[in-house]
């Protein structure tokens, strides 16, 4: 029996102690001698997760549910091997951008939202109520045991009136505790390094009890481990316990609620307000994560070590008795009189208590006054804060209120509706409200992609979902809301059951919760970012967030602030929220860190800004920051690209040196081109000079017969009549070659210049080739030569210049009757209409022309075999200009041939549509066109060539 | 004995009227229309002198020209090159390959058979 006077006086000693220990470290920390600078320190303070939760309810939760009890600790020690990536990440962009909360965090990320500060904020508070009001209770019903020693206490003081519920006390004085821990001065760092010594002590107190209980009841009560399990298998159904699924329920519904829980408790590790503000802000050195990531695991295996024996302890110790399990921590040892061991026990309770409570309503009064209460405020015209001087003061105040409120609130849930649930389920219940920051706060760790409206969406979905598949039937046990709503389904519609919501069933309320609000979570963040867009803002601070370890190495962080403002300006804001000391000693530690001589030199740029800004936002949060600073800096709008170009320096100059390369690129391509140009131009000019020369030999060739035997006429009077007449036919003949000649090189320099006067009309093919074959028969008589002409009656007619056709026909003709065999010439001519094209075919029965002369023999001068070695047999012009003629019509000349076998040339030109061919009716014309027959062979002055 | 001169062309009606100047003269003359049965005749005839177009088929005056200067059996015989090539070059290239004279088609009769007459001699 422990007196009342005694227990609350050790009671009060420990707080008492726990303040000194605060107030130390905070007199060392203002030496510069932190105490905490420590990575045991942080590790221990880290363990603030394991709060009476873990101290009561492991127990209690290791009786009902056997190794469920586990994943509140394994999840978190899944966590810490990915601290080095995530925590480490965190705590980085903490320090750059002075973040003081898990709000100021996912707002910072969210281009300084104070919208998302405060949605952040209004959910971490209706999250961690239920939470809070757990350690009060936790607190009075172990105060109740431990004075009254009536083991069988249920629900401590519940119902009495409330001057006489040690719960409420138990509210004030912790409110009274942390208000003096947290918010004894405003600091611009917002660090609170007495809180953390102290509940680095106090997580060695808690584990000490544990241990310390845990050490009784396994040798002290029994003998050794394996007297308690062996005891507590003959107990009934104790046995099932030791199995995965063995209590009862479907195997894979528990699975499910083990895996559901380890979840949430992976995230709970991260993003619980306390955790946070333990974790990242209070953080010294980011290397202390180093320690933490194998010593707080530890701490979770040591101080869970001895749950199952107390569990079993008290299964075998109690059995038969109503005692509650929650509190056989504290029950084993005073049912065998231990008195102090169980004060032991409450102070061990008390401090794993006291420790989240402090923590979390300090963190939660931070994001409450910076991120709610303080844009409201300085939004509020009417309050005229804009133009107070010093607002440290009302600062504090709302924090203050704060604390006591939410401890006030902590205390009315825990009176109203603490009974509907066992310790476990209500931490569970906060763990997921927590976890809906998961989504925004990891996706913007690692997604530049993530949006401002889809981190609102996310948090608001996922929140909602919260609220009704997790908190809506927690009210509905404690009567607040009709139970029909859970039973039913809202207006009786089965598929909105809070509980088997869209008739998922089969699962426990967590892991049914958990699917359907990460799911609405993510599914809104997801969607809600790719069909949004950021604003500049957001943009640079995404930007700066996932990629801080490239952007903190040049310390700044952004520098997006531009426009006017005076130092005086800005040393008039800091000192409103900082004090006007605080702030002179600021900007004169900004001067000796730029090595002026005092805070008069600094220049109020950019620089500055940012630094005052940062300053700020360790008081008041980074969003409020940011208006606050807006709204004394006459900022212009940065423009999207004016981000960019400040952002992404680095990748202009990338930008530039890729156009450099680009430029000596093209200068290359062009440098190329114009060697090709030149090329050209070369074989042009070889290729006139070729001209030039092919014409000058085949010019200069008649004219020599032509000049020797005129002067051999000139000069030998005496010949007689018959040599002279010889010899004159061979001067006019040679004299027609010549002219023939120079008409040809004439004829082509004018289509190749487009200069004939082309006289197109509708010509009949029929007649054209019949007219030909009648001015070359005397070719083919001369040779002996046999020509075959197919010429079908009905073809129709085509547009074409007559006289050129006719010249095209004749020069391949003349051309096969000069290649053809000698003897047993023959040549064939056919004419054709195929689809949409006439077709003419010269085929002799020559020696062909091998495949690499088939093109050749189109260009100038240049006929089958090495004109250097083989005196050409004609002037080589006719069949370039018979193809420019035809190409000119739109039509094709070719040649197909195999050496030995002849050759066939042939073309083709197309016929013309109706209106082209000239109105009328094509049929009347082309009958007309057709009627009229050839001209009489050798009508024409056209010769062969 | 009278002199002998070869006439290669492929043209028939300059090889006609260099046949005619070239008797006229008194020179016992023979004829070739292409390269191959110029140098047959070369061997057999043995001319004092060749006339001798460069664009032949089969054989083209320059080779012959070549065929007429690293042949011992052949020496001595005097090479003039015809051409309707005018240019520079093409002269510069007969005379490098041993040609005795060069003659641009068309020429003048006279100081054709001048040149002839000149490297047999007989001017």
């Amino acid at each position: 029996m422990l007196r009342d006077w005694v227990v609350i006086s050790v009671a009060c000693a420990y707080l008492g102690l726990l303040f000194a220990i605060a107030y130390y470290a905070d007199r060392r920390a203002d030496r510069g001698r932190s105490l905490i600078a420590n990575p045991y320190i942080y590790s221990l303070s880290l363990a603030v997760y394991a709060t009476a939760w873990t101290f009561y309810g492991s127990v209690g939760r290791a009786v009902s549910t056997g190794i469920g009890f586990l994943p509140i600790y394994i999840g978190p020690t899944i966590m810490c091997l990915l601290w080095w990536i995530l925590l480490r990440k965190i705590i980085l962009i903490s320090k750059v951008h002075r973040i003081t909360s898990l709000a100021d965090f996912i707002a910072s990320r969210y281009g300084k939202s104070a919208l998302v500060a405060g949605l952040v904020t209004v959910i971490a508070v209706i999250g961690i109520l239920p939470y809070i009001s757990l350690q009060l209770k936790a607190i009075s019903t172990a105060f109740t045991i431990v004075h009254s020693h009536d083991v069988e206490v249920v629900g401590a003081g519940h119902g009495g009136p409330f001057l006489s519920d040690t719960a409420l006390y138990a509210a004030l004085i912790l409110a009274a505790f942390t208000i003096m821990f947290g918010t004894r001065h405003l600091d611009a760092s917002e660090r609170h390094e007495g809180m953390v010594a102290a509940i680095a002590f106090e997580s060695l107190v808690k584990l000490v009890a544990f241990l310390a209980v845990g050490g009784f009841v396994t040798w002290g009560m029994f003998d050794g481990f394996r007297d308690v399990f062996t005891r507590a298998r003959e107990l009934p159904g104790v046995q099932a316990l030791f199995v995965i699924g063995g209590t009862g329920d479907g195997q894979t519904g528990v699975l499910a609620s083990l895996y559901s829980a380890t979840f949430f408790a992976m995230l709970a590790i991260m993003f619980l307000p306390r955790q946070c503000q333990v974790a990242v802000v209070e953080n010294v050195d980011v290397n202390h994560v180093k320690t933490a990531i194998w010593l707080f695991p530890l701490y979770m295996l040591v101080i869970n070590l001895f749950v199952p024996a107390i569990a079993f302890g008290g299964m075998v110790h109690f059995a038969g008795t109503p005692v509650d399990p929650d509190t056989y921590v504290l029950t084993l040892p005073l049912s065998r009189g231990q008195n102090g061991l169980g004060l032991l026990v409450f102070i061990g309770g008390l401090s794993a208590a006291t420790g989240m409570v402090i923590v979390e309503t300090i963190a939660l009064s931070t994001m409450v006054c910076n991120d709610l209460a303080m844009p409201l405020l300085l939004r509020w015209p009417a309050l005229r804060l804009n133009e107070r001087k010093n607002l440290t003061g009302l600062l504090l105040g709302i924090r203050r209120g704060a604390i006591l409120v939410m401890l006030l609130l902590g205390y009315l849930y825990f009176r109203i509706a603490g009974e509907a649930y066992a310790l476990v389920s209500i931490g569970l219940i906060s763990f997921a409200a927590v976890a809906q920051f998961a989504p925004a706060c990891l996706g913007g760790l690692f997604w530049k992609g993530g949006t401002r409206a889809g981190a609102l969406a996310g948090l608001s979905a996922g929140f909602l979902v919260w609220l009704y598949t997790l908190l809506v039937p927690a009210f509905a046990k404690s009567g607040w809301v009709p139970m029909s709503i859970v039973e039913a389904g809202p207006f009786g519609i089965e598929a909105l059951r809070p509980l088997q919501l869209f008739g998922l069933t089969g699962l426990d309320q967590i892991t049914h919760g958990m699917i359907w609000s990460m799911l609405a979570n993510v599914g809104a963040y997801v969607a809600f970012s790719l069909s949004t867009t950021q604003s500049a803002v957001e943009h640079s601070q995404a930007t700066l967030f996932v990629d801080v370890f490239k952007h903190s190495a040049a310390g700044t962080g952004s520098l997006f602030w531009r426009g006017g403002v005076s130092v005086q300006e800005l040393r008039a804001l800091l000192s409103r929220f900082l004090g006007a000391d605080k702030a002179d000693d600021v900007l004169e530690g900004y001067a000796r860190d730029r090595r002026l001589r005092s805070a008069w030199e600094v220049e109020a740029d950019a620089n500055l800004i940012q630094f005052a800004e940062t300053k700020l936002a360790g008081a008041i949060g980074g969003a409020s920051a940011h208006a606050m600073v807006a709204s004394v800096v006459k900022e212009a709008p940065l423009t999207m690209d004016e981000v960019m170009s400040i952002l992404d320096e680095a990748s202009q100059i990338m930008k530039y040196s890729r156009e450099l390369e680009k430029t000596s690129r093209e200068l290359t391509s062009a440098y190329a081109d114009l060697s090709s140009a030149n090329e050209q131009l070369k074989e042009l000019d070889r290729m006139k000079d070729d001209f030039v020369s092919h014409v000058s030999h085949e010019l200069r060739t008649p004219l020599t017969s032509i000049r020797s035997f005129s002067e051999i006429l000139h000069d030998h009077p005496q010949l007689d009549a018959a040599t002279r007449t010889k010899y004159l036919s061979v001067v006019i003949q040679e004299a027609e070659r010549l002219t023939r000649l120079i008409n040809q090189v004439l004829d082509l320099s004018k289509i190749e210049a487009g200069r004939v006067d082309w006289r197109i009309a509708v010509v009949s093919p029929r007649e054209v080739v019949e007219h030909a074959v009648a001015a070359t028969s005397q070719l083919f008589a001369e040779k002996a030569a046999t020509l075959e002409v197919d010429v079908p009656e009905e073809v129709p007619p085509i547009l074409a210049d007559r006289d050129r056709l006719v010249q095209v026909v004749i020069n391949l003709l003349s051309n096969a009757a000069k290649f053809c065999a000698d003897p047993g010439g023959r040549v064939s001519i056919s004419l054709r209409a195929e689809p949409g094209v006439v077709r003419v075919d010269v085929r002799d029965n020559g020696m062909g022309i091998a495949a690499k002369d088939q093109e050749l023999i189109f260009e100038k001068f240049r006929q089958g075999g090495d004109t250097l070695t083989t005196k050409p047999r004609g002037t080589g012009l006719g069949l370039p200009i018979s193809r420019e003629i035809i190409q000119h019509f739109g039509g094709r000349l070719w040649v197909e041939s195999e050496p030995g076998r002849g050759a066939t040339f042939s073309f083709v030109i197309p016929l013309r549509r109706q209106a082209e061919v000239g109105g009328g009716d094509v049929p009347d014309d082309r009958a007309a066109a057709l009627g009229a027959p050839g001209t009489e062979a050798g009508a024409t002055g056209t010769e062969p060539r | 004995m009278k002199k002998r001169i070869l006439i290669a062309d492929d043209e028939p009606n300059i090889v006609m009227s260099l046949q005619f100047l070239m008797e006229f003269e008194g020179y016992e003359v023979r004829t070739a229309a292409d390269g191959e049965t110029a140098l047959q005749i070369l061997g057999d005839f043995r001319p004092d002198l060749v006339l001798l177009d460069v664009m032949m088929p089969k054989r083209n005056g320059y080779e012959i020209c070549q065929v007429v200067r690293e042949t011992p059996a052949l020496a001595g015989i005097k090479v003039v090159m015809l051409t309707a090539k005018g240019r520079d070059i093409d002269a510069e290239k007969g005379l490098a390959l041993g040609a005795d004279s060069y003659v641009t088609k068309p020429f003048a009769t006279k100081e054709l058979v001048a040149t002839v007459k000149a490297l047999l001699g007989d001017a």
